[in-house]
């Protein structure tokens, strides 16, 4: 179906349910009760994990299938936002022309970049895409700012004129973004017992582009093209050998997953327009590899389950504060409560980037194919006890190998 | 005229530090073969071994002062840092003044210390993985470093100021028989292109006149055939990483009178340590002192007023531009040795 093998579809079906059930899924406390701090169902941070899931499995179509490593991806991610959120000043407040600019724009920039970039491989392709977002993000800062906004960022505002539709409400308020009358921002609640869930339109509306980027991205890693990108990343000098040239597939790849970054700054932008130079600083690009890394990268579900782990954990823990933390460890004796949060405290709150580093470190030391790869080794794990506990029939089977 | 030597002497002092981190950075690549990105956390660990050593210097107990009152007519207390209470007052003063120098003293061991336990800790297990990994775990570890300094000392920046004897600018120009006051420089400046002009006169001289040196040499060369030969060229390495350290931090105790030190100086000046290093070439150590002091004096250029009003916004990105015009011209970098890091 869909062209798709079995247990791609199996896993495209579990995306669509996670999607569709998100709200649900990410709700799992009642509200009021002590644990409603870690839901993580409201609008804002939904929109947030498919925005970054989107922007992660582009960037895995660069870094997974082609084994090259870029440090600017982020670039691409601001100049889609604020391409978007020109052509809400410009032209309509519908999301649709600026979802369709953001792509073009970002992609535009990814051929140029990437046509420099590729002509080198390896870390002088990280430093060389580092060196063009730094400076896509010093010339937002400076030169660009009419465009850009500066530091302040780039706003509606009241006077805009926009050419299909008008520049203020009836209330004299901003317009909000909307798909063909769908306002982004409209939500309803459903109230269960002591359980409320929202469904936000923007939510639901991120949700089908990223049902059809992630559709797209199956495709492309079962493509003959995809076994292209792979033959770059496990031998390049094989693969010209025979007599074929790397780079049209890497720039073709590496446009591709510009193109995403782009789309998931459009979708910041049809949520919220607003757009700023921070989200293209080198860290920012930093991040993205850090959900590929982390969820487990060359796999397709690895980037959505990386991405959708830090941006939760980042919403949640970075809310913890000192009181919160009295709270959870009052039952201990006054002492060593103290000292369990003085010892607790620089990881929350604040200090969710040191939390973010000492995991992202133990990751890659330990587990480099990610929670993916964690799964299937728990997975062998079980597999593994129940061969042992099944009684062995017969002497045919295999003395366990040495050091397994 | 003026202008323009004003311009090269502004430029040094970032040079300087460029050129400092480069060659740190530069020596780990050529004889470890690791992309260090932590080198930059380096930098602004060893900045702030200079506050911690000023603010340690500066601890103080109070005393009342029955000479003098304040407004209500009760004796005063008075602050008295425990270094003057120690060596007397003007003994203390002048330690306390001279704190910044002495924290290359107190730098040198723990900065070796810091290069040792990382060489040895993480970055030992990487050399067999992609470069890849190698960018991720330093990346990691550069943001644990530099979230830890934050959580200590604060996202602010903590001015520490330079001795007495070298605050102010001094008459540069007439020396050399300029008008007076045409060319002015801050002392300090000098004091750190000089100290950066040391350091790396004694590094290289470490490197081409020692027995050390030039098994070290010859590692980055030909790593297999020293080992053949019965050296054990790991742990020399080792003392490379700690000295590449050693040179990372004085170069930031040294620039904190500079600039203020914060917790994301070092990722700011990573970013353009690697350009100054990819400019340089990949593995050589002159590039990458040259490339340094080139790119200062270059982004010092840019930022004139005429330049920046016949191209806009040039100050900004000069340094990434000729990044990349020298990669797709030389794709070595200016000296870069045939193979090291070709991939």
């Amino acid at each position: 179906m869909l062209g798709l093998n079995k247990a791609d579809l199996r896993l495209y079906l579990i995306v669509l349910g996670m999607l569709i059930f998100a709200p649900f899924i990410m709700n799992p406390f009642p509200e009021g009760s002590g644990l409603a701090q870690f839901n993580g169902g409201y609008p804002d941070l939904l929109q947030k994990l498919v925005i970054f899931g989107i922007f992660a499995v582009g960037f895995n179509i660069l870094f997974g299938l082609t084994g090259y490593l870029s440090f600017g991806h982020a670039a691409f991610l601001g100049v889609g936002s604020y391409a978007g959120v020109w052509m809400m000043k410009l032209l309509t407040m519908n999301v649709v022309p600026a979802l369709i600019i953001s792509v073009l724009t970002a992609g535009l920039l990814s051929v140029i970049i990437g046509y420099v970039s590729l002509r080198r491989s390896g870390i002088y392709f990280s430093i060389l895409t580092l060196a063009f977002a730094q400076m896509c993000y010093s010339l937002a800062y400076s030169v660009l700012t009419p465009i850009t906004g500066g530091e302040t960022g780039l706003t509606l505002s009241l006077n805009d004129p926009r050419v299909l539709g008008t520049s203020q409400t009836a209330e004299g308020n901003i317009p909000v973004p909307h798909f063909f009358g769908l306002e982004m921002n409209a939500s309803s609640t459903l109230e269960l017992g002591a359980w409320s869930f929202t469904f936000n339109t923007g939510y639901y509306f991120c949700a089908v582009v990223m049902a059809v980027a992630f559709y797209f991205a199956i495709r492309l890693f079962r493509s003959p093209f995809g076994l292209m990108l792979r033959a770059v990343k496990s031998n390049q000098a094989r693969m010209s050998y025979t007599g074929l040239n790397a780079r049209p597939y890497t720039l073709a790849a590496f446009v591709i997953s510009g193109m995403y970054a782009g789309l998931a700054g459009g979708l910041m932008v049809a949520m919220d327009p607003l757009a700023g130079a921070e989200r293209m600083i080198w860290t920012a690009s930093g991040e993205v590899v850090l959900m590929a890394i982390l969820g487990g990268v060359g796999t397709l579900i690895g980037p959505i389950l990386g991405a959708g782990v830090i941006k939760y954990l980042e919403s949640i823990i970075s809310t913890i504060n000192s009181t919160i933390l009295h709270q959870w460890f009052a039952f201990l004796p006054d002492g060593l409560e103290d000292f369990v949060v003085a010892i607790i405290y620089p990881f929350v709150g604040k200090g969710w980037h040191l939390t973010l580093g000492i995991v992202f470190m133990l990751v890659v030391i330990f587990l480099p194919g990610g929670i993916v790869e964690g799964g299937k080794r728990i997975g062998n794990l079980f597999r593994r006890k129940r061969r042992e506990e099944t009684p062995p029939s017969s002497t045919t089977t295999p003395a366990p190998k040495p050091g397994e | 005229m003026e202008a323009i030597i004003l311009q090269i002497l502004n430029g040094l002092d970032k040079g300087s530090a460029y050129a400092l981190i480069a060659l740190g950075l530069t020596l780990i690549f050529g004889t470890l073969g690791v992309v260090n990105f932590a080198h930059g956390a380096i930098f602004m660990i060893g900045a702030f071994v200079a506050v911690t050593l000023n603010r340690v210097l500066n601890l103080s107990f109070s005393v009342i002062d029955e000479t003098r009152t304040d407004f209500l007519g009760n004796p005063m207390q008075v602050q008295v840092p425990y270094v003057e209470h120690w060596f007397g007052t003007q003994t203390g003063a002048a330690i306390i003044d001279w704190s910044v120098p002495l924290a290359i003293i107190v730098a040198i061991p723990i900065m070796a210390l810091i290069g040792i336990a990382m060489e040895r800790g993480l970055i030992k297990h990487f050399y067999k993985r992609p470069h890849a990994d190698q960018i991720l775990v330093t990346f990691g570890l550069a943001i644990v470093l530099q979230e830890i300094i934050k959580a200590f000392y604060g996202a602010n920046p903590i001015p520490t100021p330079a001795p007495d004897a070298f605050v102010g600018s001094f008459d540069l120009g007439q020396i050399f028989g300029f008008e007076p006051f045409a060319i002015m420089y801050p002392y300090w400046r000098l004091v750190y292109f000089a100290f950066a002009a040391v350091v790396i006169g004694a590094v290289f001289a470490f490197l081409q006149f020692t027995t050390f040196g030039m098994v070290v040499r010859a590692g980055m060369a030909d790593r297999e055939t020293v080992g053949i030969l019965g050296i054990d060229i790991d742990k020399r390495f080792t003392t490379m990483f700690a000295i590449a350290a050693i040179v990372a931090g004085l170069a930031g105790v040294m620039y904190t009178p500079i600039l203020s030190p914060n917790y994301h100086m070092g990722m700011d000046f990573l970013v353009l340590s690697f350009v100054v290093v990819v400019v340089g070439g990949m593995g050589s150590l002159g590039g990458a002192v040259a490339a340094g002091f080139l790119l200062g004096v270059l982004q010092s250029f840019a930022s004139m007023s005429q330049v920046i009003d016949l191209i806009p916004g040039i100050n900004q990105v000069i340094i990434y531009l000729v990044a990349i015009i020298v990669l797709l011209t030389r794709p070595r970098g200016l000296m870069g040795r045939k193979g090291v890091m070709e991939d």
